[in-house]
């Protein structure tokens, strides 16, 4: 279980990486923390002609305050974003979801524009950019772009990403007063893709679910502040709409079950915050 | 004489393996020098669970630098012979193909290359061509009239089908109260040790000798298949292991077949040839457990007392049966009737060929199928019965004073107070367990008890096998039992203590206790006894009972240890006494040092009188021939082949077991937490505690994983599903929970030094012992493993709330077990269907549209070839693709049948397309698909295959709409699709 | 940085266990075969190649990382520790690796690399863990021999050894 050859480019810069990715087009795949490419190049699922590093990049390593957001560029590793320090306030969804996403060792180099540019529709940082509105920061040779989360996840491992695109940075609007945030996951064992991941947020006046796991990329959607029934109804319309997927690790049937009631308790804990 | 030193047999002294292993020294195979020249191999394996090979390509690989051969099967049989099977049969059974595969991942070629990544380059550029066969995968289908046959010179997958009768069991069942039955399914699993297989080979062309290197753990009767498939005797195939191994679990019996191969890769390059099992290799193609059928039935009493059961097991050894196999099912037999008193039993044993990856040892062996429908049934008595279950249990135990115990089937059970150890178990436990239970229901959760008692067989009868043998084919092919167990002490001139044996430890820390009971008897320090456990079969003592299974190390290995040494020290003492002026048996040996009990004055250091044999052998007395080394052979005589009545005492020792489990389910997620675990062992005398409970404690997470993660799992078609370990779960710190572990100790009579196997006994008991928990919690009789989420969500779930009227119609569900890709979606392009039609009927028009078309080969107008890249995301393979346009209704309809074959696997499937004229002079494209996938991506990407179906056919309509509308994106405003 | 091709070897210098040390590697190489069967490091054990196992895993300027999904070319100028590197001397344990004795935290052996090196890297972040956290980092770990138990136990005592030696140095000075 060996790679195919590649060529290997470490980049100084990002414009020596755009370039590399101008010229190259998709038999080039930009490299960052390698937890979710190296087991498909080890597999030979993936046989690109170039790796481009983009690690040596200076600039992508430090999370930043922009605002009301909070900008992660290509460089930062999952472990230094759940390090960062208080990020359980300036963002309660992200401190509940990271230590769910994968484990301690995958984390310290896994990044977390890496898993947006995966986009597993298990995972939970795509969860969470769609679950907060956040946005992805695109950039070519060409020209800079931002899409919305939910633009940008198109389906199974499938982005908007152009080939000669990389994500400079993903952006996670912080915590506002007045809002709640949870994040509940079920899967087979700690550290595994979600089953079902839920992740909520609650203000005074709307509701807003996004779930992981059931649909072929993450998919969020807002009601007003319903509760009982009602609640139910709009969670049961939401677990049928996502055409939840079978597979060896759960049943469509199970998926459905838990965007009902795991949705629902995800929204009654981000309510419970918000009080 | 006994030995009167402080006894370090007993204590946890820490293990003398520990300290290389955490430092980084350990010897594993990998770790190992190689000779300088020596090539690597990768195996090139198939994708199909059932095809002829019609052509290998070789020339490609071949050329490619680096590469020094490609071996295939046709190569493989001009050089060896099919290995011997347990079953007298006509099934061939090869390590590699020759001509037809019968399971994914079975061996095709075998690439040799100066290094592993070159060998790998030169997979990818074979080129195999296969005809697929239909094929089966269920043991019970594969018995149907229609199944298709893997061995046709077997003529039929039925294999062996034997009827054993012990006792009167009909009129038992005639004359009992009840009769209460299970069926069980059990699910294929494996061993999965962290340590792959790996060979080293090297073949002597003017000796003849083959000489391997390889992690493998015995029984050594295999070294007889091996030699007679390399077509040389014993004395040329020396097998040689390294001095550590990362675990075994039985699982690396299993390398066998691999020391075939690499070693005709070895002859063929005429260089030695290295190979190293990767993950993917080992999950799909190593050895699984057999899966097995199993109708048990009992004639019960109204207070639960068992008269007779009736057992009917549908045993499923894969592709081949492959030696020692059917020894799975064999294993069990003189224990069928568990811990109860049973004196009437029928039994029908069959033996099925399916395309799955053939079987072999796994912890347990054979023990988790049995007790996992004796133990259900147990429940389910109680249940119907609507008595207590550890009544049921009590009411049908052995009693205390009846050891040794003969068993209806067979089995001399050594030794065993049930009663006790059950009573001592429960003792306040299971009434804190059942008050956990009532709160917990009383509070509307889900919490139930599980119950199971076993015998635990060890040190297996090298007869055992043959009662799959009719009692006529037994006097024909003569008598097998008993069990050589080998071990070595040897003295150097200065007096210190070596011992060696060849039980291939596999982890488990052998040296550590060898050197206590060795140290033991000669009254010396146990760091002072080195031992050296790595077997070379052209040098050391071994039999083919020898090797690292059938949990019998503690009873046979160290008992042999105990005995060599015993012999020695006998001697010295002799020696002793002739120096010291003293009688015999006066000599004790205690501090390093032997003298004359009751003298002080007459002591003498251990080291002078151990050497003497060396420097002064002429000062030998009488009756001491050599005190340099003795090696010690024991079998024991209550191993005796199956009697004509079948009768067979399958295992020396048998230890017990009672398990208790409090679970609570929780219905909405189908998860478990385990609340309490207790395990009650009774593995008589007990060598080394923290060892013991070792052993236990990963049995216990190994059976946690098979009761509720683990699973081979393969699709009806044959494709494997489970081939990384993000499918094939291996339970983790975080799910394994700690439990707590009792003893009671009844030594056994029959072993040197009263000890019994207990590393495999969890395995057999845990699973059962947490289904009926489960099924306790939910209120249900039937459980199948793995109790994974969804199963369990499914056993407690109320009805689902339905579909609300707004949402779109619901597809068809799939059946159970199916898992084709299925699924649909609409294009809305602004050209009319006319236009549309004309480009799906032009071949160029389809290959410009379809994703990384090129190569197009018309061979029809409704029919072609072309290559194809194919992937989302980076998963990027290229294919060979055959498309055909059927029923065509112009221009409204048309079923596009393809199907791909690549290195990363094979896919087949058919599309519907309908078009519909939208009335704004566009059309809508409709399309439902239904796709199977086998080969590499099936089995490493399962989770993925869904979604990149959908995305890759969503490309090619995506593309379709753009040619048919270009300029027009905007009219490409609803591209979806969706699962049916 | 000049673009590697896949058809040569190239120079790659880092530091191991304290000494610094070159390899040769095509970009393909895997740090796990370059630090094994390139510089002899056999202690770093391959069990899965694709990041499950964690039999691989290596500290990477101090951060715990899978060595299977690690390319020897990454490696370059970084600070790799290995199992080799975590004893004092050739002839001791580590604090941890006595534990792991003491506790009979290992059998076969073969997962245990890992294993040490994350609970290293962890008990230096946390010198005083749960036993919740310190199930989630071995977590990150197949063994199929222990069922975790003991490797759990051996963690926490080792980090109160641990605690109780950086106390009494700091302690020392007021013992002056």
């Amino acid at each position: 279980m060996k790679p195919a050859p590649f060529d290997y480019l470490r980049a100084g810069s990002l414009d020596e990486a755009l370039a590399a990715l101008a010229e190259h087009g998709s038999e080039a795949r930009i490299i960052a923390g390698g937890q979710s490419l190296l087991p498909m190049l080890n597999m030979r699922l993936a046989k690109p002609a170039l790796l481009v590093d983009i690690m040596g990049v200076a600039g992508l390593g430090e999370v930043r305050r922009e605002g009301g957001m909070i900008v992660v560029p290509g460089g930062v590793r999952q472990a230094a974003l759940l390090q960062r320090p208080g990020l359980a306030s300036e963002q309660p969804l992200l401190a509940a979801a990271l230590p769910w996403l994968g484990h301690y060792q995958t984390r310290a180099r896994g990044t977390v524009c890496g898993s947006a540019a995966h986009a597993d529709p298990s995972a939970e940082i795509p969860l969470c950019l769609v679950a907060l509105d956040g946005e992805i920061r695109l950039r070519s040779r060409r020209k800079r772009r931002v899409l919305k989360a939910a633009d940008f996840f198109s389906g199974m491992m499938v982005t908007q990403r152009a080939d000669d695109e990389l994500i400079e940075a993903v952006a996670f609007p912080a915590a506002r007063p007045g809002t709640g945030y949870a994040f509940e996951e079920v899967a087979r064992r700690h550290g595994d893709f979600a089953i079902v991941g839920c992740a909520a947020m609650v203000e005074a006046a709307q509701i807003h679910l996004a779930v992981a796991g059931v649909a072929d990329k993450p998919e969020r959607r807002s009601w007003p502040r319903l509760d009982g029934s009602a609640l139910d109804d709009a969670l049961n319309a939401f677990a049928w709409e996502l055409d939840a997927r079978e597979d060896l690790h759960a049943s469509a049937r199970l998926r459905r079950d838990l965007v009902r009631t795991l949705g629902r308790r995800t929204i009654e804990e981000a309510g419970r915050c918000l009080a | 004489m006994k030995a009167e030193t402080i006894s370090w047999t007993g204590q946890s002294v820490e293990r003398v393996e520990d300290a290389a292993l955490l430092t980084g020294r350990g010897r594993f195979i990998d770790d190992l020098g190689i000779r300088p020249g020596t090539l690597h191999a990768a195996i090139l394996r198939s994708p199909h669970a059932h095809a002829d090979i019609l052509s290998i390509g070789t020339g490609a690989a071949a050329a490619l630098p680096g590469v020094v051969a490609i071996v295939t099967g046709r190569d493989l049989a001009r050089l060896t012979t099919p290995m011997v099977a347990g079953l007298k049969i006509a099934a061939e059974n090869w390590p590699m193909a020759v001509e037809r595969v019968r399971y994914v991942g079975e061996p095709v070629a075998i690439a040799v290359a100066e290094n592993r990544y070159l060998a790998e380059d030169a997979l990818d550029a074979i080129e195999v061509t296969y005809q697929p066969l239909q094929a089966v995968v269920d043991p019970v289908a594969s018995m149907a009239e229609e199944a298709p046959i893997l061995h046709e010179k077997a003529g039929a997958n039925l294999v062996s089908d034997r009827r054993f009768r012990y006792g009167e069991p009909e009129p038992a069942f005639a004359a009992a109260a009840h009769t209460i039955s299970v069926s069980i399914a059990y699910p294929r699993n494996t061993g999965a040790p962290m340590e792959t297989f790996g060979v080293v080979a090297e073949y002597d062309p003017h000796e003849g000798v083959y000489d391997i290197l390889a992690n493998f753990q015995g029984p050594f009767s295999i070294h007889t298949v091996l030699a007679r498939a390399l077509k040389v005797p014993g004395n040329r195939l020396r097998l040689r292991m390294p001095p550590d191994s990362g675990g075994s679990f039985g699982v690396k019996q299993g390398v066998a077949p691999y020391a075939v191969l690499i070693g005709v890769a070895a002859r063929i390059a005429g260089r030695p040839v290295k190979w190293i099992e990767d993950r993917l290799e080992h999950l799909g193609a190593a050895v699984a457990a057999t899966n097995r059928v199993t109708t048990l039935k009992a004639a019960v009493s109204a207070q639960g007392r068992i008269s007779a059961l009736d057992w009917d097991q549908i045993e499923d050894c894969g592709a081949y049966p492959r030696a020692p196999e059917p020894a799975t099912l064999y294993r069990m037999h003189g224990n069928m009737t568990g811990a109860y008193d049973i004196r009437h039993v029928a039994m029908r044993n069959r033996v099925v060929l399916t395309n799955k990856a053939p079987t072999g040892l796994v912890r347990g062996f054979g023990g988790p199928q049995v007790y996992f429908a004796l133990e259900r049934l147990m429940q389910r008595i109680a249940v119907e019965l609507q008595l207590d279950p550890l009544d049921v249990i009590r009411r049908n135990l052995i009693p205390a004073g009846a050891f040794p115990y003969r068993t209806a089937t067979g089995a001399l059970y050594d030794s065993g107070d049930y009663q006790a150890a059950i009573e001592q178990a429960v003792a306040g436990r299971l009434a804190e367990l059942e008050q956990r239970r009532n709160a917990a229901r009383a509070a509307g959760r889900r919490y139930g008890i599980g119950l199971a008692a076993v015998v635990e067989p060890s040190v297996s009868n090298m007869g055992y096998i043959t009662t799959v043998l009719t009692a006529e084919e037994r006097r024909k092919a003569g008598p097998k039992n008993g069990a050589q167990a080998t071990a070595t002490v040897s003295i150097d001139p200065v007096g210190s203590v070596s011992v060696h044996v060849a039980s291939t430890p596999q982890g488990q820390g052998h040296r550590t206790v060898l050197a206590q009971v060795v140290a033991d008897i000669f009254g010396l320090p146990h760091r002072d006894i080195r031992v050296v456990a790595d077997l070379d079969t052209g040098k050391d003592a071994w039999s083919i009972a020898s090797g690292n299974y059938s949990s019998r190390f503690a009873a046979a290995v160290a008992g042999a240890a105990h005995l060599a040494a015993t012999r020695l020290r006998d001697k010295l003492a002799l020696i002793a006494a002739d120096q010291l002026k003293a009688e015999p048996g006066q000599i004790g040996f205690a501090g390093g040092a032997v003298f004359a009990k009751g003298n002080p004055d007459k002591t003498i250091p251990f080291g002078r009188i151990a050497a003497l044999c060396h420097w002064s052998p002429a000062l030998l007395p009488d009756g001491v021939d050599q005190t340099i080394r003795d090696t010690a052979f024991w079998t024991p005589p209550q191993l005796t082949a199956p009697s004509e009545g079948d009768e067979i005492n399958s295992s020396l020792c048998h230890g017990f077991i009672f398990d208790m489990a409090g679970v609570e389910v929780d219905p909405s997620s189908g998860k478990v937490r385990i609340d309490r675990y207790v395990t009650m062992h009774d593995c008589g005398r007990v060598l080394h505690p923290g060892m013991v409970e070792g052993q236990i404690r990963g049995g216990f997470a190994q059976a946690l994983g098979a009761t509720f993660y683990e699973e081979l799992a393969y699709a009806e078609d044959g494709a494997f599903l489970t081939g990384t370990f993000a499918d094939y779960l291996l339970p983790t710190a975080t799910e394994t929970p700690d439990i707590e572990i009792l003893h009671i100790e009844t030594p056994s009579p029959f072993t040197p030094l009263g000890t019994k196997g207990v590393g495999e006994g969890n395995c057999m008991s845990t699973p059962v012992c947490l289904a009926n928990a489960v099924a306790d919690a939910l209120g249900v009789s039937d459980i199948a493993l793995p109790l994974t989420p969804a199963r369990l969500a499914a056993l407690a779930a109320e009805p689902e709330p339905t579909r609300p009227a707004t949402s779109r119609a619901a597809a068809p569900a799939a059946r159970p077990g199916d898992r084709s890709l299925r699924g649909e979606g609409e294009a809305r392009v602004g050209a009319a269907p006319e236009a549309i039609w004309a480009m799906l009927l032009d071949v160029d028009t389809l290959a410009s549209i379809t994703p990384g078309c090129h190569g197009v080969q018309k061979l029809s107008e409704t029919h072609f070839k072309a290559d194809v890249t194919l992937g989302v995301g980076p998963v990027k393979g290229r294919y060979k693709a055959e498309i055909r346009l059927e029923d065509l209704d112009e221009p409204q309809a048309a079923t596009l049948t393809g199907s791909i074959s690549g290195a990363l696997g094979t896919g087949g499937g058919f599309g519907r397309v309908t078009l519909t004229p939208d009335g704004k002079g566009g059309t809508v494209i409709a399309y439902a698909y239904e796709a199977a996938v086998g080969g590499k991506v099936a089995a490493i990407g399962g989770r993925l295959l869904d979604g990149a179906a959908k995305a890759i056919i969503g490309q090619f309509f995506a593309a379709l709409a753009r040619k048919a509308s270009p300029g027009k994106p905007g009219l490409l405003a609803r591209l979806f699709g969706r699962r049916a | 940085m000049p673009r590697l091709s896949a058809a040569n070897r190239h120079r790659v210098g880092f530091t191991l266990n304290g000494k610094p040390v070159v390899v040769e590697a095509e970009p393909r190489l895997l740090a796990t075969d370059a630090l094994r069967h390139g510089l002899g490091a056999t202690g770093t054990h391959v069990g899965c190649e694709h990041g499950a196992c964690g039999a691989c895993t290596v500290l990477i300027d101090g951060a715990p990382a899978r060595a299977c999904l690690t390319l020897a070319v990454q490696l370059e100028g970084r600070e790799v520790t290995t199992i080799e590197g975590l004893a004092p001397a050739q002839d001791r344990l580590s604090v941890l690796q006595a534990a792991f004795r003491r506790h009979h935290a290992l059998q076969c052996g073969f997962c245990t690399a890992g294993i040490l090196i994350s609970l290293e890297a962890f008990l230096r972040e946390q010198p005083e863990p749960s036993e919740h956290a310190l199930r989630e980092v071995v977590g990150g770990h197949l063994c199929r021999c222990t069922g975790y138990t003991p490797i759990i136990a051996a963690g926490r005592e080792a980090a109160a050894l641990l605690r109780q030696a950086s106390q009494s140095t700091a302690a020392e000075p007021l013992d002056v």
